[in-house]
């Protein structure tokens, strides 16, 4: 049984958590850009917080099943259909074989995720599917998928259709949180104080490896080659050009650019879901702040899996209708790590 | 070789731990490249390869530093320091295998790219290149950059060579190069400005494989040189199925 791709968005992978474990051989974990979004997907058709979905960037695209299942999306905003039937992200909903699922464009957001209960069950490659896209590695083929693909399906189990209460509200405007270093010695004081007190935005140049960001110059006087180390997700890299990259999901595993300062976890996805141009400023916290913050999102996203609720059956019910974001408005990705159900 | 102290200045003092974000540090043993330094990194990821502490998820050895990764969900990084302090001062440095690959060479054929320029450019017969690059003792410092890429020290000064400015497009998996004063083993495919002279029917990367890498850090290379004959059988046999090559344990 499987899924078929009628139209890819340009850049729809296969994801699942990752592949860690693998980096002292050169092979960085890959697995989800916005992990909080993946693992609320999955939840949301009763799958394991294992399974592999589908992420999009942009735009989803289009699919039909051979199969009865159920799916949800999540990430963000974005216009769902199935047929005429406009539907809602964070929720789960049925899509029978003949049907046509499309899914446009995300509004406020850049990573989108499709579960479909039971999960994508294409090989697992080094212990996951992940698409390691630079390397060619799990996933389909280890490639983006393209018009015309088909995925295979795990069995699925019956459940009931969810919903997930919504998210708390928004941090949007908030800096993103960094740790100084490893390589912050290479920066002089007055460089450093650049971070904090001045704007960067998003360039068009970023992909699931990096994003590589504007804003003032960052010159190192330690200069700005270092003997190459290791590199995680959320590491400011400044190459001899000044401009910040900031390392992602498939980053490389080994980097000869001094590092600044570090994106804190709890707020990579954050990162990762602004939209290109997005401004943005960075503010240093300590690490014991760092664990705080990710501590207070992990809980929140468990909170809010542990809420998720079976929709009534009849989905014109008026509780149910106002209960539902009628007006829209811009989810934040972050509330989705950082809210509790409200 | 795995007893023995680190030597430099820097290293004297002791390593230092710096935070890479809240989900790794770095252990830094100081800011140069050299192999008694890389060995106590290399020591270091042993130690935690053999007795994991809660919360590790994995170690990356590089030249002078180790990346100690972590979940902070399990374990606080003042938690991971204190640990990773115990254990750099513990001094119960288990000895550690050494293991050596003899990987056979082609120094000919369409990977050869630069074989018989850089012997021009160095004015030697080919023979000669041939000889030094397969008359030294190789290092494997780190493995970065593609997965299986091993970055090789000990490659004669006489060999060293800078880089193409501008990368070739596509260099075949199995290329043997040289690039500044480092040799390689091309792991995949892809654009590489390294100057290349040779090719291995060995594959340091291959997905299908059970072990899927072949190299590590701190493992010990020398090359052989084949004929185009011989390189042949041996790629003929790897598509087959068969393992071409084993390591051997050093003393």
């Amino acid at each position: 049984m499987s899924l078929t791709v009628l139209s890819a968005s340009p850049m729809l992978t296969v994801q699942d958590r990752g592949r860690p474990g693998w980096r002292q051989f050169g092979v960085s974990a890959a697995g989800a850009m916005d992990p909080g979004a993946l693992r609320l997907a999955n939840a949301l058709c009763g799958n394991d917080t294992g399974a592999a979905a589908l992420e999009f960037a942009g735009f989803g695209g289009r699919f039909k099943t051979e199969r009865a299942l159920r799916f949800a999306v999540t990430g963000g905003a974005c216009d769902i259909r199935v047929g005429d039937r406009l539907l809602q992200p964070d929720e789960s909903h049925k899509l029978e074989p003949g049907e046509v699922l499309s899914i446009g464009a995300m509004r406020g957001a850049t990573w989108g995720y499709i579960a479909v209960s039971g999960g994508i069950a294409t090989a697992e490659v080094m212990g996951a599917r992940s698409t390691h896209l630079r390397f060619g590695v799990g996933g389909l083929d280890g490639r983006r998928l393209q018009d015309g693909d088909s995925l295979p399906l795990h069995d699925d189990t019956p459940g009931p259709l969810l919903r997930a209460p919504a998210p708390a509200p928004a941090r949007a405007d908030q800096p993103i949180r960094v740790l100084a270093g490893p390589q912050d010695d290479y920066f002089d004081e007055t460089i450093l104080a650049r971070l904090e007190s001045e704007d960067f935005s998003l360039t068009a140049q970023r992909d699931r490896m990096a994003s590589v960001l504007d804003g003032p110059d960052l010159p190192a006087q330690g200069g700005h080659d270092i003997i190459s180390d290791g590199t995680m997700p959320g590491a400011i890299q400044v190459p001899g050009s000044g401009k910040p990259i900031v390392l992602m999901a498939e980053c490389q595993t080994t980097g000869g650019y001094p590092k600044i300062a570090t994106v804190i976890t709890a707020d990579r996805p954050r990162l990762a879901q602004m939209p290109t141009g997005t401004r943005f400023r960075f503010a240093r916290v300590t690490r014991d702040e760092a664990e705080a913050a990710l501590r207070q999102a992990a809980g929140a996203l468990d909170a809010r899996i542990a809420a998720l609720a079976p929709k009534p059956a009849d989905p014109f019910a008026s509780d149910y209708l106002l209960s539902c974001d009628l007006v829209g408005g811009i989810f934040d990705p972050e509330a989705l790590m950082e809210g509790g159900p409200s | 070789m795995t007893s023995t102290p680190p030597s430099t200045d820097a290293a004297r003092q002791g390593p230092i731990i710096l935070p890479l974000g809240d989900s790794a540090v770095s252990v830094e043993f100081g800011r140069s490249i050299d192999p008694d330094m890389n060995e106590a990194v290399i020591a270091l990821a042993a130690l935690l390869d053999a007795a994991p502490f809660d919360g590790f998820v994995e170690a990356v050895p590089t030249y002078r530093s180790l990346l100690v990764a972590y979940d902070p969900l399990v374990i606080t990084g003042s938690e991971v320091e204190a640990l990773l302090r115990d254990r750099l001062t513990g001094g119960d440095r288990p000895a550690r295998p050494r293991r050596l690959w003899r990987i056979p060479v082609h120094y000919g054929g369409p990977a050869a790219l630069d074989l018989e320029d850089l012997a021009r450019e160095k004015d030697m017969e080919v023979a000669e290149v041939i000889a030094l690059h397969s008359g030294a003792d190789y290092r494997v410092y780190m493995i970065g950059f593609a997965p299986g890429f091993a970055y090789l020290g000990g490659l004669s000064a006489a060999l060293h060579t800078p880089r193409l400015p501008v990368p070739r497009q596509l260099i075949p998996a199995g290329a043997i190069g040289i690039g500044g004063q480092q040799a390689s083993v091309n792991s995949v495919p892809g654009p590489s400005g390294w100057r290349f002279i040779g090719e291995t029917p060995v594959r340091a990367y291959d997905p299908a494989r059970a072990a899927p890498f072949l190299f590590a850090a701190g493992d010990a290379l020398r090359f052989t040189p084949i004929s185009a004959e011989e390189a042949a059988d041996l790629a003929a046999r790897r598509d087959a199925g068969e393992e071409i090559i084993t390591a051997e344990a050093l003393q």
